[in-house]
């Protein structure tokens, strides 16, 4: 399998065609129409000395520590959305799944399904989104793999990435660690990703202001551990949203959840669109939030520590985790009531991410 | 949220609760029906019967479409979407309802069949548009509230001269299902359902109008109050019931004029009527099988009735033996008293249509609820 190297012109005299060429099934298929779509779009993006190897792996020197690896596919339709693009959304995604360990992002392996047909000029937009997205995240990718599938088998284009992270010494944020009388905190405003997503699609379109939320958070998490080394839990509240992590976090800790409806922030937009839609807005999906569960005594330092960071400035602390053999996560409404907040039941909306 | 955000304010809810607490007689039960599934769904939502003394009883009615629906008329539904030249357009809502065998358009649409979710019958017939060659069938189901649109879409197809557009027509009415209950053993004989009032379905009536249960409130004295869907309409329906009740009235009050009056909207009750009828029955899940509580396409609208178009034939289902939903459609059990709540039957894998729908008593008490009956048990 020929993989990413170096751009090479004297091999290719004619440049690829993004105004007007489309992914043929040639261009998955190991020839030269291949290595050229390797070298002209992916190898010129995504450059970088490991990347430059020209081999079928990236070999590297093991950082010191301990690693942390995660893997995450992105379908997500439509591919250009408001807020993202399925190339910066798989690079934030799979970065975020390592911060929330705790980890520094390193490096990242990209995995390209395309269906024979689609424009190159989308792929080269989706590719340079994510090699901004990368930039900007400050990790390298390091090799990938490009398959192209007939029209008609896929749609337009699915992402693999995996990431490699390495741990910090003395912090270790795990779902089993909320103990009963910590607090728990959101980043920002919840919902804005789903809510952007289920505007764009054809059957439930309508017009909102909301763009995606979809960014890298291992900055904002660099900022968390600084100020509090002993954060308990971190998750990312993507598919099936706030209420799904937490009832996660509940029954890997045996914990329950008292949360306050009043204090978690929604956008007015998001609120109003969920109640046209018969949506929770604690269900809908997110992309660059993050739940963090700490000892009540590090609440203030921590809230303090993330609305200090551009992608914290909305932070707030939303409940508290309390001793329930039932693992519930309850709510306080607003308007003056009880009651639970469930895991997402079905699908609520598909490829949302 | 301007005009929603002030029918949730708490500290207005409390106030409406203290004026509850301090007007009910203590010596008294008061056991009020709310007919609508949304209304079960507000309650549990907002926690609502936090906010009620333990004597004011909230009783939750069949109002939900969903639940209703007899096994036999989704299986008529699933055998339209297994047919290869058949597109079947649906409200999400119905994908996951067991049907026989287990079965569910959810399963049929992973076997094969083009079923897609759709808002309403408007998406349903620009499918039909944008896809001529495709036999596209909307399976209509609902009360009064989403009757009109449906006729809307007949109308248009049939002015559209739009041939390979048919819709499976489920519409129920609301007052058949009010006077099923009232005539119903548990409620005229055994006493095992006690219903004092009733809170009146509030989207219903902004179509057929509050007029419609005058005669309830007269022939079976009992007091109703249409109600909006905001916590702070249903809290001050209760307080309305409760002051009929006080006071031994028995009329047909409405909280929520914001939107409904006495006589409803004329045009759409005009726009059904043109295109639907009445049926001669209907079988209800819960309610048995009740004379003219149904609607029908009408003869000028036969080529868009798929009904006719394949022939469908209604071949009634017994429901799952170990399921409750029939006697919590009728407020005879509440979800918890099922066997199977929360443990074989779940959101995730329903056995009964009440755990599907959002409206449904025993989704509502799933999602919203649970703990309390937790605590009752423990």
């Amino acid at each position: 399998m020929t993989k990413i190297g170096p751009t090479d012109r004297s091999a290719f005299p004619r440049k690829l065609d993004l105004r007007h060429g489309r992914v043929d099934l040639s261009h998955g298929g190991g020839g030269k129409a291949m290595a050229q779509l390797v070298e002209e779009m992916f190898g010129a993006a995504f450059d970088n000395p490991l990347l430059a190897q020209r081999n079928d792996q990236a070999v590297f020197d093991a950082p010191v520590g301990r690693l942390a690896v995660t893997t995450d596919s992105y379908v997500i339709s439509p591919l250009f959305f408001p807020g993202g693009d399925i190339g910066s959304l798989a690079v934030h995604g799979t970065v975020n799944d390592l911060a929330m360990a705790g980890a520094v992002p390193l490096y990242l392996t990209a995995g390209f399904i395309i269906e024979e047909g689609f424009p190159l000029g989308d792929l080269g937009r989706i590719v340079a989104s994510m090699a901004a997205a990368a930039r900007e995240a400050g990790v390298s990718i390091i090799t990938g793999d490009t398959k192209v599938v007939e029209r008609g088998k896929g749609d337009g284009v699915f992402i693999n990435t995996t990431g490699i992270g390495v741990t910090r010494p003395g912090v270790a944020p795990s779902g089993d660690r909320a103990r009963p009388g910590d607090a728990v905190l959101v980043s920002g405003f919840v919902g804005d990703h789903g809510v952007a997503i289920m505007s764009t699609r054809e059957n439930l379109s309508f017009e909102t202001a909301i763009a995606s939320d979809s960014a890298a958070l291992h900055g904002l998490v660099a900022a968390m551990v600084e100020a509090v080394p002993d954060i308990h839990t971190l998750r990312d509240p993507t598919r099936g949203g706030v209420a799904t992590t937490l009832n996660e976090i509940a029954r890997q800790s045996g914990v329950g959840m008292v949360l306050d409806e009043r204090a978690i922030p929604i956008r007015e937009e998001v609120a109003a669109a969920c109640e046209l839609l018969g949506l929770d807005p604690l269900h809908v999906a997110n992309e660059g939030k993050l739940i963090a569960i700490c000892a009540a005594g590090d609440a203030v330092r921590l809230l303090d520590a993330m609305r200090g960071h551009p992608l914290g400035a909305d932070a707030a602390v939303i409940g508290e985790v309390i001793d329930d053999d039932h693992r519930f996560v309850q709510l306080r409404t607003a308007f003056g009531g009880k009651r639970i907040v469930d895991w997402l039941a079905g699908e609520q909306l598909p490829r949302i991410c | 949220m301007k005009y929603v955000d002030e029918y949730r304010d708490g500290a207005l809810a409390e106030r409406v609760a203290a004026a509850i607490a301090a007007e009910v007689d203590p010596g008294r039960i008061y056991s009020i029906m709310e007919f609508c599934g949304g209304h079960t769904h507000a309650i549990c939502r907002h926690g609502i019967e936090d906010m009620l003394p333990a004597t004011v009883r909230l009783v939750h009615g069949p109002g939900c479409p969903v639940c209703v629906l007899p096994i036999g008329r989704l299986d008529m539904a699933i055998e339209l979407a297994r047919r290869p030249e058949v597109t079947l357009c649906t409200y999400g809502d119905m994908m996951r309802v067991p049907g026989r065998d287990r079965g569910s358009l959810m399963k049929a649409k992973a076997e094969g069949a083009d079923i897609r979710m759709v808002y309403g019958s408007g998406d349903a017939l620009r499918v039909a548009r944008e896809n001529p060659g495709r036999e596209v069938v909307f399976f209509a189901i609902g009360f009064e509230t989403t009757t009109p649109t449906t006729a809307v879409a007949l109308v248009q197809a049939k002015a559209l001269g739009l041939r390979n557009f048919s819709v499976f027509a489920n519409h129920v009415l609301t007052p058949s299902a009010i006077q099923a209950i009232l005539d119903s053993p548990e409620v005229t004989t055994t006493g095992s359902v006690r219903v004092d009032g009733f809170i009146g379905p509030g989207h219903v009536s902004t179509i057929i109008g509050s007029a419609p249960y005058d005669r309830f409130a007269r022939d079976y004295r009992r007091p109703i109050v249409v109600s909006g869907f905001e916590p702070l309409d249903i809290m001050q329906s209760v307080l309305m019931l409760v002051r009929q009740l006080n006071e031994g009235r028995h009329g047909v009050e409405n909280q929520f004029s914001r939107a409904v009056s006495h006589g409803g909207n004329a045009k759409a009750q005009a726009l059904v009527d043109q295109v639907f009828e009445l049926r001669d029955s209907f079988e209800w899940r819960g309610l048995g099988t009740i004379p003219d509580s149904a609607l029908q396409i009408r003869e000028g609208f036969a080529d868009w009735d798929a009904e006719r178009r394949w022939q469908l034939r209604y071949v009634p289902v017994a429901d799952n033996k170990a399921c409750s939903c029939a006697e919590i459609l009728r407020g005879v059990k509440k979800p918890a008293d099922c066997t199977i709540f929360g443990t074989v039957c779940t959101p995730e894998n329903p056995m009964g249509s009440c755990m599907v729908s959002p409206e449904g008593s025993c989704a509502a008490y799933h999602l919203y609820g649970r703990w309390r009956d937790m605590e009752k048990r423990a």
